[in-house]
């Protein structure tokens, strides 16, 4: 039922923003349908009445005032980019 | 390998304190060890300088009379916490050079306490392995040797940490634990690891891999040792919103050495088919072990074990894939792009060229259950059944004190191994991924060696927040089982 054909494996990585040739594509539908027949699996289980677990940690998310607590590391947050101009990452061209 | 590279985290700290040695003398000596045994890869960035920078400061502290929890106690840390101006690659190619402009919570706590960094240590790549073999620096090798003398694996993700405190290259190391790090390397080695529960440490300068799962902790040589550097590690954090505000007990404290009446469970779907002779003898001589002390060892029910590595795996890389979004070549790391290239072309080439071939499996597999039409039937689907399993530990509970498993299902495996398929792999993390989809502290401990002469670690898992309880009877299980082994060429 799982088993994955090369254009899913071309829209997941596309979706996943990884580029793949086509050489691979074969591959990773093997390697994807294999790990997706092993979590196959969960389907016999029976969940009614079970709540998902998103969190194990039995909080309350806390709350703050709404202030601003740090800034001013302009040079700390763009210490590691690829490329900056002005302050600024810059990226490819995105408006024609 | 010197007097000063076999003192448990205790002994140091204890001769720091009487004089016997200063923390430069250590860091000299744990730098020594390091230059010596550079072909086991445990490192991906060795920090001598600044290991004896802090040294000295922390020489001069004690000698004011400020010495911290850990003072003058030369460490290692895995290569998944920032640490500021020090690079953290997360052992992937996407960070080579990534230098955090910040100290994570975890390193603060302990740099604070007094400790020394040696290093930053190997791992799987983005901590996404059982046998670093994914990380981009290359493998780890595991200081011990079996018989045949083939090249084994240290276990992962935590694997360069483990062969670090094993080959005494440092006194202890930290860890992180998503779905078995932390306990299945330390198993591998022959070493102490604690995985606390959920919140306990904060996640806040961790990188990243399935957020609801991932727990910093203690890797060592004895269980005192997990016990006082858990005490240094840990604490409330503002920053991580799912760090427990809750005290910091003295762990160190709980090691009474007494489990009279304490009542441990022993759960009869980890007896799984085909468990190795060696495994299941481990397992029975712990029980033995635990009776002898005094504790009252009785059969439990965990019926939905065998669920729990299929949920591991659509929970985690749906995180994953998530929490991976932010290597986009834009903010930091590496970008691969050529003139003309759109934006898409940019991530898609940056992504595939930084990623390895595990990391790219899991992001898919991840984006695939998170996809439209695939939500309800995989995903909603695993944290349901993650509701079970942590029902399943929650009524075991309401008996037993602690749970005892063995960590893995077989000793350290060869370089190589189980490679061929991604699912052989996973199935190394059978016993240690139900306590991490319930958030609950598992400690590793080493009692006896297999067959070939490797080591073998059983696992104790404890309530919520009572890694107590833990510390305790594995203190009681490390005596009993006198566990005194040394890998090839550190013995004597």
């Amino acid at each position: 039922m799982s088993s994955l054909d090369k254009e899913t494996v071309r829209k997941i990585a596309f979706l996943s923003r990884i580029k793949v040739s086509e050489e691979e594509l074969g591959e990773l539908a093997g390697d994807l349908t294999r790990i997706l027949d092993f979590i196959e699996e969960l389907q016999e289980v029976d969940v009614e009445g079970a709540a998902p677990l998103t969190s194990v940690a039995d909080l309350t998310l806390p709350l703050r005032k709404d202030e601003v607590t740090d800034g001013n590391i302009q040079q700390k947050v763009l210490a590691n980019a690829p490329k900056t101009d002005a302050g600024c990452f810059v990226v490819p061209k995105v408006i024609e | 390998m010197t007097d000063l590279t076999n003192l448990t985290l205790a002994d140091a700290r204890d001769g720091l304190a009487k004089g016997d040695y200063t923390s430069v003398e250590l860091t000299e000596a744990h730098i020594a060890s390091m230059a010596a045994q550079r072909k086991l890869n445990a490192y991906i960035t060795e920090t001598p300088e600044q290991a004896l920078e802090m040294a000295k400061a922390s020489d001069t502290k004690r000698a004011k009379g400020e010495a911290g929890k850990m003072e003058g106690l030369p460490i290692a840390i895995k290569d998944l916490f920032c640490t500021e101006n020090v690079q953290t690659t997360a052992a992937s190619h996407i960070l080579e050079g990534f230098i955090p402009q910040y100290e994570s919570t975890v390193t603060a706590n302990l740099f604070g306490n007094g400790a020394v960094m040696l290093g930053k240590t190997n791992l799987d790549e983005f901590a996404m392995g059982s046998s670093n073999m994914t990380s981009y620096y290359g493998n780890v090798i595991n200081p011990w040797k079996g018989k045949d003398g083939k090249d084994l694996v240290p276990g992962g993700s935590s694997g360069g940490s483990a062969a670090a405190v094993a080959g005494r290259m440092a006194l202890a190391a930290t860890g992180t634990d998503t779905g078995g790090s932390i306990r299945q390397p330390a198993a591998y080695c022959g070493i102490v690891g604690l995985k606390p529960t959920y919140g306990r440490c904060s996640r806040w300068g961790v990188v990243a891999f399935a957020s609801s799962l991932d727990q910093a902790g203690p890797m060592t040589r004895t269980v005192r040792d997990a016990a006082i550097m858990l005490g240094a590690m840990a604490g409330h954090d503002a920053k991580d919103s799912t760090s427990a505000p809750m005290a910091v007990p003295d762990f160190e404290a709980a090691l009474s050495g007494d489990i009279r009446g304490m009542k441990i469970g022993i759960p009869k779907e980890y007896r799984v088919d085909g468990m190795p002779d060696e495994i299941a003898r481990l397992w029975d001589d712990g029980v033995a072990m635990l009776r002898d002390a005094g504790a009252d060892v009785v059969d439990i029910t965990l019926p939905h074990t065998k669920y729990a590595l299929p949920t591991y795996y659509i929970v985690a890389p749906a995180e994953a894939s998530s929490n991976l979004a932010r290597y986009d070549g834009v903010r930091f790391g590496q970008r691969v792009m050529e003139d003309g290239d759109s934006l898409d072309d940019m991530y898609m080439k940056t992504r595939a060229a930084g990623f390895g071939k595990e990391v790219q499996r899991r992001i898919m597999i991840g984006t695939y259950v998170l996809s439209a039409g695939y939500y309800d039937a995989y995903y909603n689907k695993a944290l349901k059944v993650r509701r079970r399993i942590y029902e399943d530990f929650a009524n075991a509970f309401g008996t037993v004190d602690a749970v005892l498993t063995p960590t893995a299902p077989s000793a350290a495996f060869a370089v190589g191994e189980n490679s061929d398929d991604p699912v052989k792999m996973y199935l190394n993390d059978v016993f240690t991924v139900p306590a991490s989809l319930a958030g609950l502290p598992g400690l590793s401990v080493p009692t006896g060696l297999s067959d070939n002469g490797l080591p073998l670690g059983l696992q104790l898992i404890g309530k919520p927040f009572d890694e107590e309880t833990v510390i305790r009877i594995g203190g009681v299980l490390e005596t009993a089982a006198g566990f005194d082994a040394k890998p090839a060429g550190l013995e004597g």
